[in-house]
């Protein structure tokens, strides 16, 4: 019994999906923007809490962010039951790796690396898993983080961020991001990014979750709300340049 | 070994419980020609004595690369030890195409042994008559395990398998208790130590012996004829008494040769 091969494992889950008209067309619930930085003692990821059905922000206690392994985070944004069916993936991956029992341990690049090949697999049967993800981790001290899209485009970066995250929080980050970020400053850029995609992102909602990954393991911080600032004077007289406008 | 009744089928046990093809497997592992290995905290060393049908032909490929972490040496059944590179090659190949990440030795030879047992209970099968030294780097250091045809597998500090191995087993027990600590030099002229006590007394040149290494930051390789040569030449200047535990990686060049160089004695014929 070759309990190591991801081959097997992926068809041990995939053998249900017979009938050859059920592909993925279109998401329907889908969670917004991720957001992930290396910091000094590991990763930091954040993203909201909201989960949307078409323009409905339906549901709002969603958890995107979740730990794999003793090693990896990996937070997604997309649709949610692909995103639940990746973690299925991962925690049978995981389990077998843990089988093993021989100390060793799959840390965040052979995850990143195993994903890529599932999200790739999937997009070349049409049958994408329409999310995307950002692994992150640190193992032994090398700090890991990388992103995979729903077509199996990946790469590792300092700072990686999904879908909106992307045009507005990765300009900020790449003037702002330095090596040695400390946890507080970590968390403060990472607020910075989300407020931001808060004003401007019609899908994100005003409850934020902040996740950690360092050689300790995962820590999830409760979530929060971000204070918005409305009181500029364009908005407290928006009309005072066109009378009668709206 | 005597014939019995209980030996014609793999899966006949005897009353003594034991299998005896399983054990016969075994013997054709000690009728195969020598390898040795031996390892420190960061090498591992592989070391065979080469094998030729006669004079006129090639020697037998006993090393084979498993992956720019891995190699294995066998001694037994070569057309066995050659299918089961390939599986080793196509393990290691697969598991880097799915993690990028080179597959830890330990799981390899757990791999390994479960196919070897299987072949211990099947009417319809054979063991493979070869015995694997897989000498492998990962993340906890280096590592020599020794895979037997009965499907056990045992992690090692210094091996050596295959015929007249007995004499270098001598030579590294002797020796073991500081290979942890070895170099990479020191390691090298112990393998080769331990293989010139298999030979007993044959010609000992480059062309009678393969060496192989792997280390942190050095992929596995087999050294060229002219490496071992050089090697040879320069750890042979001391005689038959092998010099104790040296702090320093020098071999004692001053001591007198006795018996010299094996080169002096005729070529005797190896068992085939």
């Amino acid at each position: 019994m070759n309990l190591v091969d991801s081959t097997q494992v992926n068809s041990t889950l995939l053998s249900s999906e017979t009938a050859s008209s059920e592909r993925t067309l279109y998401p329907y619930v889908t969670g917004t923007s991720v957001i992930g930085i290396k910091y000094k003692d590991g990763i930091l990821m954040a993203a909201d809490m909201g989960a949307s059905y078409g323009s409905t922000l339906r549901y709002k206690s969603v958890e995107r962010l979740k730990p794999v392994g003793k090693h990896s985070l990996l937070g997604a944004s997309g649709e949610i039951s692909d995103f639940q069916e990746i973690l299925r993936y991962l925690d049978e991956l995981i389990l077998y790796d843990n089988m093993w029992d021989d100390g060793n341990s799959l840390g965040p690049k052979e995850v990143h690396n195993y994903l890529t090949r599932v999200m790739y697999n999937r997009r070349n049967k049409f049958n994408p898993l329409w999310n995307s993800l950002i692994l992150g981790g640190i193992k032994n001290g090398q700090k890991y983080l990388g992103m995979v899209s729903m077509i199996g485009v990946h790469f590792e970066d300092n700072h990686v961020a999904t879908g909106f995250g992307n045009h507005l929080a990765r300009p900020i980050l790449r003037d702002e991001w330095n090596e040695n970020l400390s946890f507080e400053d970590g968390v403060k850029l990472l607020e910075k990014c989300m407020r931001v995609l808060l004003y401007r992102d019609r899908s994100a909602v005003n409850k934020i979750q902040i996740a950690k990954i360092t050689e300790e393991g995962f820590t999830t911080y409760p979530p929060y709300a971000l204070k918005t600032f409305w009181n500029f004077s364009a908005f407290e007289n928006p009309t005072v340049g066109a009378e009668g406008s709206w | 070994m005597f014939r019995n009744q209980y030996d014609t089928d793999v899966t006949t046990w005897s009353p003594a419980g034991r299998l005896f093809q399983v054990e016969y497997a075994m013997e054709a592992v000690k009728q195969g020609s020598a390898a040795i290995g031996l390892r420190s905290k960061t090498h591992v060393v592989l070391a065979c004595v080469n094998k030729s049908n006669s004079e006129l032909s090639s020697h037998q490929k006993k090393i084979f690369k498993a992956d720019d972490h891995i190699g294995v040496a066998i001694a037994g059944l070569t057309a066995d030890g050659r299918v089961l590179s390939r599986y080793m090659r196509s393990e290691c190949i697969n598991y880097s195409y799915s993690y990028e990440s080179p597959l830890p030795v330990g799981r390899l030879v757990v791999q390994l042994a479960d196919k070897a047992q299987v072949c211990t209970q099947r009417s319809w099968k054979r063991p493979y008559g070869v015995g694997l030294l897989v000498a492998g780097l990962d993340e906890s250091g280096a590592h020599l395990y020794y895979n037997c045809p009965s499907g056990n597998y045992f992690e090692y500090q210094a091996f050596a398998i295959g015929s007249r191995s007995q004499a270098a087993k001598t030579y590294l027990e002797r020796k073991f208790e500081n290979f942890m600590s070895s170099s990479r030099e020191e390691l090298l002229k112990d393998a080769l130590f331990a293989l010139r006590e298999t030979l007993q007394g044959e010609k000992f040149t480059n062309s009678t012996c393969t060496v192989a290494v792997v280390g942190v930051g050095e992929a596995f390789h087999i050294l060229d004829n002219q490496t071992v040569q050089a090697l040879i030449d320069s750890f042979e200047i001391v005689g038959e008494e092998v010099p104790g535990n040296d702090e320093g990686a020098a071999v004692d060049q001053g001591t007198a040769a006795d018996e010299g160089a094996p080169a002096d004695q005729g070529m005797a014929p190896m068992d085939v």
